[in-house]
């Protein structure tokens, strides 16, 4: 099964001003990813942007994949006109994912921000055994409230204004957490994914706290699969590639700068 | 119909290679494309040592292109042999290693390692912008590039070797000259081109190194006047590079003088790129009735230009 093939856009739904959920179908057999794994996507027809762009993916069925993203720049802005129809080109499954927890492993999924896409298909898996942190600016960068809620985990949501859920980072959220379930501490595993400050603070925490976890980084990227050698993070065995020795890292691994 | 050229004594069944550290050992790319299709393989740049490379971020974007400064991350001369060699010997194209050092007598052991080791050709990178020390210091001072291709030749036997030259010279003939004369087989050009880019938002450099190597079709023009100047002052044969996506940038090198050509950042984007070359240079070679690519070769030396008046 080649990895990089051609997709046709079945929908392309503008959720707000700043997002879209992208389904694609695979006009080529696709192969299944795992949670966290992510997908190089074409975003424009000419030679500007040039590369293609790393998404997570966010739900597949038998014939689709679904992409979450966020509009940042040229690529997403052009990926937010795509119209039905239109045939791209994609390269994935790529990277590492998440590995799932050991069955008496209690999992709490930190989420900031668009992390939360990345960590959305780990949860799905997970279903009903895991605790979610979720931290966002303000109320309107809240994404998948209803579907996290359907999933029926035990949900605690913060926003920075306190304009929706618990006021206050996730960071902190998740120290008052687990100062209040001391118990949990012996038996938990995080899984993070969001902007790099919060996962520095989370690995802080997990490290003060004797907690193991991982933690899913992002870089620039060019390829995806390896080539470019572009997209490096370091780690306590030297530099590492984020597409494909990652981006899911052991959480105790990364060097933080 | 023929596609097969000559570099040197190396004989390729097609013109398309894969350029230096667009094509990591191979391996990154057997899953998408048949490696024995490809005219030949040109590795990651090996150094004696292997090397950590530079700190992130080491990309970015750019209109029509981009920047990299990896900083010649790469694995070294030993494991380079013990591990990804004996992979690509598999493969029915020809093995072309890129070779990196600080000194010339760097340049001599890795040269004399990889003829013992039986590589089809030496692609010695004297261009990489990324670097603070060497490398770039034989491609921009003619008469360290002499000494160096020197020294190389007679440790290297009868290996082929190519001298990949750097575009951030004023003058692309006096180096392509000085490598022939002191025995270059081949000249491969452009590397990347030093550039620069600033994220306005933060007010910094959008790279940790601060400037980085420009590739992709943004600088194809350069790159296709450079391959034309450098290939008419010179009779070795000159390998094309920078900024090929497509047959038809392919061709343009060709016809602006190049003997077969590298194919770099449209890897990254589209890993099946070289193969789509080789049927497209195919086609077009079918649609002009040429029955010998090497026909094209430095077809448009000596020509004028578009006469507006016949168009």
């Amino acid at each position: 099964m080649n990895r990089y093939f051609k997709a046709k856009v079945i929908e392309n739904l503008s959720l707000n001003s700043s997002h879209n959920l992208l389904t694609l179908e695979p006009l080529d057999p696709a192969a299944e990813p795992n949670p966290g794994q992510f997908y190089m996507i074409e975003a424009g027809d000419s030679y500007d942007p040039l590369l293609k762009r790393p998404f997570c993916w966010l739900q597949k069925t038998r014939e689709t994949i679904q992409f979450l993203f966020r509009i940042k720049g040229k690529g997403t802005s052009l990926m937010r006109a795509f119209k039905k129809g239109k045939v791209i080109s994609v390269i994935g499954p790529l990277g590492n994912g998440y590995p799932l927890p050991r069955k008496k492993r209690t999992p709490l999924i930190v989420a900031g921000g668009t992390g939360i896409i990345s960590l959305f298909s780990l949860i799905n898996k997970l279903s009903h055994n895991c605790h979610v942190f979720y931290g966002a600016r303000n109320k309107d960068e809240l994404l998948l409230l209803n579907e996290l809620e359907k999933l029926g985990n035990k949900l605690i949501v913060c926003t920075n204004d306190c304009s929706f859920g618990k006021e206050g980072m996730v960071n902190e959220v998740l120290s008052q957490f687990l100062s209040a379930n001391e118990s949990i501490k012996t038996s938990c595993l995080i899984y993070t994914c969001g902007p790099k400050p919060m996962l520095q603070e989370i690995t802080s925490i997990a490290f003060h706290e004797g907690i193991r976890g991982y933690v899913s980084m992002e870089e620039n990227m060019a390829c995806g699969f390896g080539a470019c050698q572009g997209c490096v993070v370091n780690t306590i065995s030297g530099y590492k590639k984020v597409c494909k020795e990652g981006p899911v890292f052991p959480i105790e691994d990364i060097v933080w700068t | 119909m023929d596609l097969a050229v000559e570099i040197g004594s190396l004989k390729l069944k097609n013109p398309v290679m894969t350029a230096s550290g667009t094509f990591g050992y191979g391996e990154e790319y057997s899953e998408f494309l048949d490696l024995n299709m490809l005219g030949a393989v040109v590795v990651k740049g090996i150094s004696l040592k292997p090397m950590e490379g530079n700190p992130p971020p080491r990309i970015c974007e750019t209109p029509c292109g981009m920047l990299n400064a990896i900083g010649l991350h790469n694995i070294g001369l030993k494991r380079f042999l013990k591990e990804k060699l004996p992979y690509l010997r598999q493969f029915d194209t020809k093995i072309i290693v890129n070779i990196l050092g600080n000194t010339i007598q760097e340049y001599v052991r890795l040269s004399k390692a990889l003829d013992d080791a039986g590589v089809d050709a030496i692609e010695l990178n004297v261009s990489c912008p990324n670097v603070k020390k060497g490398g770039i210091i034989f491609g921009t001072d003619k008469r360290a590039l002499s000494r160096l291709v020197l020294k190389v030749k007679q440790s290297a036997g009868k290996r082929v070797i190519i001298t990949k030259l750097s575009p951030n010279v004023s003058d692309i003939t006096e180096f392509a000259i000085a490598a022939e004369e002191s025995g270059s087989d081949a000249l491969s050009l452009i590397n990347t081109l030093r550039g620069m880019a600033i994220d306005i938002d933060t007010q910094k450099p959008k790279l940790a190194n601060i400037t980085g190597g420009l590739s992709g079709p943004a600088i194809k023009p350069i790159a296709i006047r450079m391959v034309w100047e450098a290939s008419q002052s010179v009779r070795i044969p000159v390998i094309g590079i920078g900024g090929i996506i497509n047959a038809q940038d392919a061709i343009e090198f060709m016809l602006a003088g190049a003997t077969a050509i590298q194919v770099g950042t449209a890897n990254f984007i589209n890993p099946m790129a070289t193969i789509e070359i080789i049927h497209g240079i195919r086609s077009y070679s079918e649609g002009k009735n040429i029955d010998n690519i090497r026909d094209i070769i430095g077809r448009i030396h000596g020509t004028a230009g578009h006469n507006n008046i016949n168009l």
